[in-house]
């Protein structure tokens, strides 16, 4: 199949079933995206986690339970900052989604304790997860040492070197950290690895999945725990900026914060989404993470997705300066918005998101994580050919965890 | 004879002679893509039924034995397409049915039709797919089915009866019985429930069943083989070929 017949499978009116909840369908399909391609052991532990989906997640008593919790332990509603000096540099209105400033640094804290108090309702009794930049990782073992279930997190060799405080920071949550000397050795390694972990015991075991992707029920599961970052962020802006934003923007791996964000805006004809990916250093397979702007279609980690594959079918190693970012898939949802035509896809590579870190470093005394870097990179180049307009921007996560790798490269100055 | 009754032929045919059918697994081109139509010919010639390992980046069901086989097959630039071509250069053919196994995403880039008629081409008589569950196996099925090549589906000990029987229905070849719930090359299985579990999936199937994951001693042979026609080889036989043993040998130390 080439990209050009999946397009063709899924409207625009597909938008309007999105909204009204139709999608993804019984199946887990975005359109043609999405699906479950797992080994058959894996099918009942999943068919037992959509029922228990279905059952509990959007009850009362799940969602009261969540709801204090996110409140009291995460500390959402997490704020929207106005960035006044880059919004004087760039010539545009700039207004910051604060997931930095929930527990633990990211937004990967809503997911994570979401799926962890679900897991304990369904009688889990241990937890694996998969991490690559670690927050993640990290989040994981704070919700599983909040609710009391143990937990061991895959990390990739190369991911565990780049990001050892994250390491640490997970051994002192109480989680086991496995690191993973196959396959790439990072992201994509830890997944296969945290699968083959869950294939052997299913029925104890709770996969903890990281972002949009995998099989369903993970990238509609992921999606609505993240729903709740455009939730705020929407009547957070009318409220303080007196109406929606021209554009909103996110940095896309497998896209969990930007599905999360770009979900309370979708049904705003008036507001442009994009999502920025991993530039990586060129436009060579092997050489970024920009599955959407580069991938074609293809099955990875369970899903039909867009993917960073060749000629024969085999996976391509990523190549960027964010271990976040650094996965040759995307989730499924994303692919079908890129269909659509509703959000646009673009990149931004590792030069132009570390200029971009610094300068919102030094005007707005904000350290954002490598990822949410190129979210910036991207909203910049925005500002620039619409002067004057309002942007809201997911500000993913804190920059501290990057530090190591941050102290490779020297200072940049954004460019004029 | 149409491709897929060749399979379930070989494995009812060791059957009469009051054997248990082999099926041999390798990972094409591995450890020496020079000598793959060597090692297949030889183990066609000592296996009912070989199948044949396409090398993938992400074998999500499998173990460090064959991820380990399927790196170093794919850093001698073994693909699905060399394979075939292999495959169908071999003269004489192999002598027993072949079947590819593979992880989807190498199947979907060939695309399903032409997939199908360089499978007859070459002679490869089925396809095994561990990351293909029934409920998405239409679009390649009907490819395959066209062409009487078997799609020959997996159940684990975790399926219900009703999926078993479902699988069962729908495989052509024969249908694999893992024999554990867990990756390949791990942990040995023996013991009572497994039997009583082999004996419900044979009941339930029209086409043979063979058992696969962990077998690695004739007396496990021998002892699955009182429930299901054949059983699988694959990692034990992987490892004895990095050693060096010849595959003939090997197996007939299982028999």
């Amino acid at each position: 199949m080439n990209r050009t017949a999946s397009q063709a499978e899924a409207a625009p009116s597909d938008l309007e079933a999105l909204l009204d909840g139709r999608l993804p369908d019984a199946r887990g399909r975005f359109g043609p995206w999405g699906g479950r391609y797992v080994p058959e052991t894996l099918v009942p532990a999943l068919d037992r986690l959509q029922e228990g989906i279905a059952q509990h997640l959007h009850s009362a008593e799940f969602q009261g339970c969540l709801g204090a919790e996110l409140r009291d332990w995460v500390g959402r509603p997490t704020g929207l900052t106005f960035a006044p000096r880059l919004s004087a540099a760039w010539g545009a209105e700039l207004w910051l989604k604060r997931e930095d400033l929930a527990h633990t640094g990211a937004h990967k804290i809503n997911n994570a304790l979401g799926q962890a108090m679900l897991a304990k309702m369904l009688g889990a009794k241990r937890i694996v997860a998969e991490t690559g930049a670690g927050q993640h990782g990290v989040a994981s073992a704070a919700a599983c040492a909040r609710i009391g279930l143990p937990c061991v997190v895959y990390m990739g060799e190369i991911d565990c070197e780049r990001q050892a405080l994250n390491v640490d920071r997970m051994r002192r949550l109480g989680a086991e950290v496995v690191p993973v000397t196959s396959g790439d050795r990072t992201l994509r390694a830890a997944i296969d690895e945290a699968l083959r972990d869950w294939v052997s015991d299913p029925e104890g075991t709770y996969y903890l999945l990281g972002s949009v992707v995998g099989p369903h029920p993970y990238p509609y599961l992921v999606r609505e725990l993240q729903a709740v970052i455009g939730r705020e962020a929407r009547a957070q802006v009318i409220e303080r900026a007196g109406g929606l934003p021209d554009m909103v923007v996110a940095c896309v791996g497998g896209g969990s914060n930007a599905i999360g964000l770009f979900h309370g805006f979708l049904g705003d004809p008036s507001v442009e989404i994009i999502g920025v990916e991993a530039g990586g250093h060129g436009t060579a397979l092997g050489e970024n993470a920009a599955t959407i702007s580069f991938g074609r279609p293809g099955v990875l980690h369970g899903t039909y997705s867009l993917l960073l594959s060749d000629d024969d079918g085999q996976v391509y190693e990523t190549d960027s300066v964010s271990a976040g970012l650094d996965y040759p898939g995307v989730g499924p949802e994303h692919a079908f918005l890129a269909t659509i035509g509703r959000v646009r896809y673009e990149y931004a590579d590792d030069t132009e998101s570390l200029a971009a870190l610094d300068e919102c470093c030094e005007l707005e005394g904000i350290l954002p994580a490598l990822e949410t870097a190129h979210a910036f990179a991207g909203a910049r180049r925005w500002a620039r050919a619409n002067p004057g307009k309002r942007i809201l921007l997911g500000l993913s996560g804190r920059g501290d965890k990057d530090m190591p790798t941050l102290a490779r490269f020297p200072k940049q100055r954004a460019a004029q | 004879m149409i491709p897929h009754e060749r399979i379930s032929a070989a494995i009812r045919a060791a059957g009469e002679d009051g054997r248990t059918a082999l099926v041999a697994f390798m990972t094409a081109g591995y450890p020496d893509k020079a000598l793959f139509r060597t090692t297949l010919a030889e183990l066609a010639g000592a296996a009912d039924v070989v199948e044949v390992g396409v090398p993938f980046t992400d074998p999500m069901a499998d173990g460090l034995t064959i991820q380990r086989a399927s790196q170093g097959a794919i850093a001698q630039g073994v693909t699905l397409s060399w394979i075939l071509d292999e495959i169908a250069a071999m003269d004489p053919p192999p002598a027993a049915p072949v079947v590819l196994m593979s992880y989807l995403n190498p199947l979907l880039a060939m695309g399903y039709e032409r997939l199908a008629a360089r499978a007859i081409d070459s002679g490869v008589a089925g396809f095994i797919v561990p990351d293909l569950p029934l409920d998405e196996s239409g679009p390649l099925d009907a490819a395959l089915a066209a062409r009487g090549l078997a799609l020959i589906h997996l159940v684990s000990p975790v399926t219900p009866p009703e999926r078993v029987a479902a699988a069962a229905q729908a495989s052509r070849g024969f249908l694999y019985a893992v024999n554990v719930t867990g990756i390949t090359g791990g942990k040995k299985a023996a013991d009572g429930d497994l039997k009583a579990y082999l004996g419900r999936v044979v009941a339930a199937s029209p086409v043979p069943v063979c058992a696969g994951f962990g077998i690695r001693s004739a007396a496990q042979v021998a002892d699955l083989g009182q429930v299901v026609p054949g059983v699988i080889v694959g990692s034990a036989l992987v490892e004895a070929l990095e050693q060096g043993i010849s595959p003939a040998a090997f197996l007939a130390t299982l028999a």
